[in-house]
């Protein structure tokens, strides 16, 4: 019976802890309640995971009790709110959160990588000490800020003397300001994947009479392609998710349009309205967002696990 | 007389910032000779070999003062272009680094980036560097697969097949057989015995056997100084240097 | 016909510009987007401005509530964060065994990092302020801003442990020391300048973070500043908000009012990481 007891023990133990470690068996053990204690604190995070699900799950369940899924993702109009005609086709929102995306996508990863190329190849490591603070003031600002800023400033001083029929909210000034939001991000995994490759494999290429642009671009580049692929990834993931800029700065009309001079609605700015406003806890007005968010959780988890598989697969190259 | 030198190295001193690695270094390198640089760890073998193609332009807060003629002409002039410079003067490292390509546009990366875009004349020039770096009739059916697949002395011969793409006419090697098994390194020195016929080699090695097995001409390095520089023969049999007798019989290094 | 070697060198100097375009675009964007702020902000920007609560009428709006809120759930935060984040990060780096357990911790953090900040605020909604029935209070805010910073904490308080070399462990151990107080003693003090770095970066974004707080509950009009953790609150980045959807045109002078305050907190703690950077990586 003690025995059973202690083989339970024994498992348990060596589930938790590197078994190299002999402090378990330490004669006069008096950390034991540190054990207990860092074991519950590692599992806040994997119980904050079980949460989000269990919330999105249960009360999206409320939602689609009443609207079917199918309609809900193949519905091309979006009018939750006003009576009489309401409707819960999602796709205006998934679009607008596309148009964000690819307008930020558009911007950010060119000049992400471009940058990333500068810093690792051709700038003096001085200067790059300079720019990561910079860098990490302009990851910093606050999106609220950077709203307010798309809103305010890019939209009136930069876009309407170019496109003079640009509305006050549309969804090319947020896209430029998302695209800025998750430059630095894109800046500096592309750089941590540049910085990966073995130096010696730069030098091989320097000795070969490359220039800088040839050892960045014919093999730096591609051979870390996949750690700067999955940065692309995360910040795409980010950008779909970003949520102030464009309840800020892209309107809060739910269309199908091409146009990014007209204001949009992404999934994010949907949610902020929804919780901004008077709706009723509990009625099915209220329960959307939980689908809607159920919808966005689902796309940036897919996407984060593409990147990390794609990154998996990357770090088996040098090793 | 000077035409049969390669490279004359003047009164080179190389600092890495403020560390003086090498003091007054001269030498003229012979034209299809192989010359070996010999010395203790840490005595500045290296830093010397990449002076000559500028490697070390790729490390920050170095300097060089003193000249380096190629050719008879200074690499370390204003306008020099140091990227064509290097692919007149080839390189091989210590350990082998192909690139994450496959074997062919491993050997196909110089000269495509040196302007050759011709499918069939790539392909000659490949199978023929191959061939010249003894490493072809090992690869030659699996020339699309990945370089990191091939065992590390046949990545170095895969290196060495690189180099001579580009027809260089120095090939700076530095200890490309240390990290190699006996057979691997056998290989790679019956490799020198042949290149040497078609280019000027100078080679960096830790074994002094080997120094003396492949080597024409031998120069022994001590603390950032050249303190003997001579036939490969006469360093080893009739050393002039009382410091230089002492490395080559095991007394010190 | 210019020469193929020509062109080369062309290629590479035409890139060297553009890519220098691109870093600077980053520059100049945020240089353009702080002198907007400043020059819009300093306008309504007075002493008065943090003594006054919101107003209907720009002129005598303040930002007294969203500033005593934030000090109120940030201060409650930093504690919670630095100490679940840390301990999270020991367990992993210098306790936990390598099995099937350890990685599925290791990959739900990194999906955590990923999970759009909007979703924790459904997540507070649901746990804190409904389930737990701890309202739209300040710790409700805290706890969600909390779990929303932790894996950004982990990650880097577990990047700053691996930095700490193994031959310190082993003195550490040679001495006769056990396992915690190796870790205590030894490993945390030589990380802890650089697990503070990353925690204040951590902090200095939660500080602009809005969204979450909106989706929780978070008040937008407050007239009273939090009196306990029990109390409902609002945050500076919310009253921002607030005003930018505001029709008068003299809010955004206000919201300018706001931002440059968030701004001028930015600068502050990333001041402060950068030296205690720069101060310990000499060493
Ligand atoms: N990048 C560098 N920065 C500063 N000092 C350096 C650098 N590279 C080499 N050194 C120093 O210059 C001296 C010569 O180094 P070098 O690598 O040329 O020696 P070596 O003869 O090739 O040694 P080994 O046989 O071990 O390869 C050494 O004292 C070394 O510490
Ligand atoms: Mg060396």
């Amino acid at each position: 019976m003690s025995d059973l007891k202690n083989k339970n023990k024994k498992s348990w133990t060596s589930l938790f802890f590197d078994p190299k470690i002999r402090y378990m068996n330490s004669k006069n053990n008096k950390n034991g309640l540190v054990n207990y204690i860092l074991i519950l604190t590692t599992l806040v995070s994997l119980i904050t995971t079980i949460g989000i699900i269990v919330i999105l799950l249960t009360d999206s369940f409320h939602f689609f009790k009443e609207i079917q899924i199918f309609d809900f993702l193949t519905g091309t109009n979006w009018n939750p709110l006003i009576e009489p005609n309401k409707s819960y086709g999602v796709l205006p929102l998934v679009a607008g959160t596309m148009m964000i995306t690819v307008g930020s996508a558009v911007i950010a990863i060119p000049v992400g990588l471009g940058s990333a190329i500068y810093l690792t190849e051709y700038s003096s490591s001085r200067f790059s000490k300079i720019i990561k603070p910079i860098m990490e003031i302009l990851a910093g600002v606050p999106t609220v800020v950077y709203g307010y800023f798309a809103l305010t400033f890019i939209t009136p001083n930069i876009l309407k003397p170019i496109f003079p029929n640009i509305q006050t909210f549309n969804a090319l000034s947020a896209s430029i300001a998302v695209g800025i939001m998750i430059l630095p991000m894109v800046i500096s995994l592309s750089e941590d994947a540049l910085n990966a490759v073995p130096e010696s494999i730069r030098q091989g290429a320097y000795a070969m009479g490359s220039t800088r642009f040839e050892v960045a671009s014919r093999v730096m580049v591609p051979s870390a392609l996949s750690g700067i692929i999955s940065s692309f990834i995360l910040a795409i993931s980010r950008a779909i998710g970003e949520t102030m800029i464009v309840a800020i700065a892209a309107g809060m009309r739910p269309q199908l349009t091409s146009s990014f001079l007209k204001p949009i609605q992404t999934m994010t700015g949907f949610i902020v309205q929804i919780s901004m406003g008077d709706t009723p806890v509990g009625s099915l007005s209220y329960y959307t967002i939980f689908a809607v968010g159920l919808l966005l959780f689902l796309m940036t988890l897919s996407l984060n696990i593409i990147s990390h598989l794609i990154l998996k697969k990357y770090r088996e190259v040098y090793q | 007389m000077s035409n049969q030198n390669v490279l004359e190295v003047k009164n080179v001193d190389f600092f890495y910032d403020d560390f003086q690695a090498l003091e007054n270094i001269s030498m003229n390198i012979e034209k299809n000779k192989v010359t070996a640089l010999i010395g203790p760890s840490g005595c500045g073998k290296s830093t010397f070999l990449r002076t000559i193609n500028r490697m070390n332009d790729l490390i920050e807060g170095t300097r060089l003062e003193g000249n380096i003629l190629f050719d008879g002409e200074s690499i370390y002039q204003e306008n020099i272009d140091v990227v064509n410079l290097r692919k007149r003067i080839g390189m091989v490292f210590q350990q082998p680094n192909p690139f994450p390509k496959s074997i062919f546009e491993n050997v196909a990366y110089g000269p495509k980036i040196h302007g050759i875009t011709d499918k069939i004349k790539l392909e000659e020039i490949v199978i023929e560097s191959l061939k010249k770096a003894a490493l072809f009739d090992e690869v030659k059916n699996r020339l699309d697969s990945s370089a990191l697949s091939l065992s590390g002395g046949q990545q170095q011969r895969l290196c060495i097949a690189r180099a001579l793409a580009v027809k260089p006419e120095v090939l700076l090697m530095d200890e490309p057989a240390s990290a190699l098994d006996p057979v691997a390194t056998a290989k790679i020195e019956d490799l020198i015995g042949e290149l040497k016929n078609e280019y000027s080699i100078v080679i960096v090695t830790h074994s002094m056997q080997q120094a003396a097995r492949v080597s024409d001409m031998t120069g022994f390095f001590l603390m950032g100084e050249l303190v003997e520089y001579d036939k490969t023969d006469k360093i080893f049999e009739n050393p002039s240097d009382q410091r230089t007798e002492d490395y080559i019989t095991g007394r010190f290094g | 016909m210019i020469s193929l070697k020509k062109k080369r060198m062309l290629t590479d100097k035409i890139f060297k510009v553009i890519f220098l375009i691109f870093i600077s675009l980053g520059l100049v964007v945020l240089a353009a987007l702080i002198y907007d702020i400043v020059s819009k902000g300093i306008i309504m920007l007075d002493w008065e401005f943090f003594t006054r609560f919101d107003s209907r009428f720009p002129a005598k709006a303040g930002i007294k509530a969203g500033l005593f809120g934030t000090i109120y759930v940030i201060g409650l935060m930093i504690p919670i964060t630095f100490f679940v984040g840390t301990a999270t990060a020991i367990y992993l780096e210098e306790y936990a065994p390598k099995n099937k357990l350890t990685d599925l911790i290791k990959l739900n953090i990194a999906n955590l990092a990923g999970i759009p900040s909007i979703i924790y605020g459904m997540l507070g909604l649901g746990v804190f302020v409904r389930y737990l029935n701890m309202g739209r209070s300040v710790l409700a805010g805290a706890l969600t801003l909390s779990l929303l910073v932790l894996p950004v904490v982990i990650v880097s308080a577990q990047e700053a442990l691996r930095s700490v070399p193994n031959s310190l462990r082993n003195a550490s151990y040679a001495l006769g020391a056990n396992h915690w107080h190796t870790v205590y003693k030894v490993v945390l003090p030589s990380a802890l300048p650089s697990i503070l770095t990353g925690f204040i970066l951590a902090i200095s974004r939660a500080i602009g973070e809005t969204a979450p707080l909106i989706m929780m509950g978070a008040l937008t009009f407050v007239m009273f500043t939090p009196q306990g953790i029990m109390d409902s609150f609002t945050v500076i980045p919310i009253q921002i908000f607030n005003w930018t959807s505001l029709p008068k045109a003299e809010f955004e002078l206000v919201a300018a009012s706001g931002s440059l305050l968030l701004l001028i907190l930015l600068f502050i703690l990333n001041g402060l990481a950068t030296f205690i950077r720069y101060r310990y990586s000499r060493k």
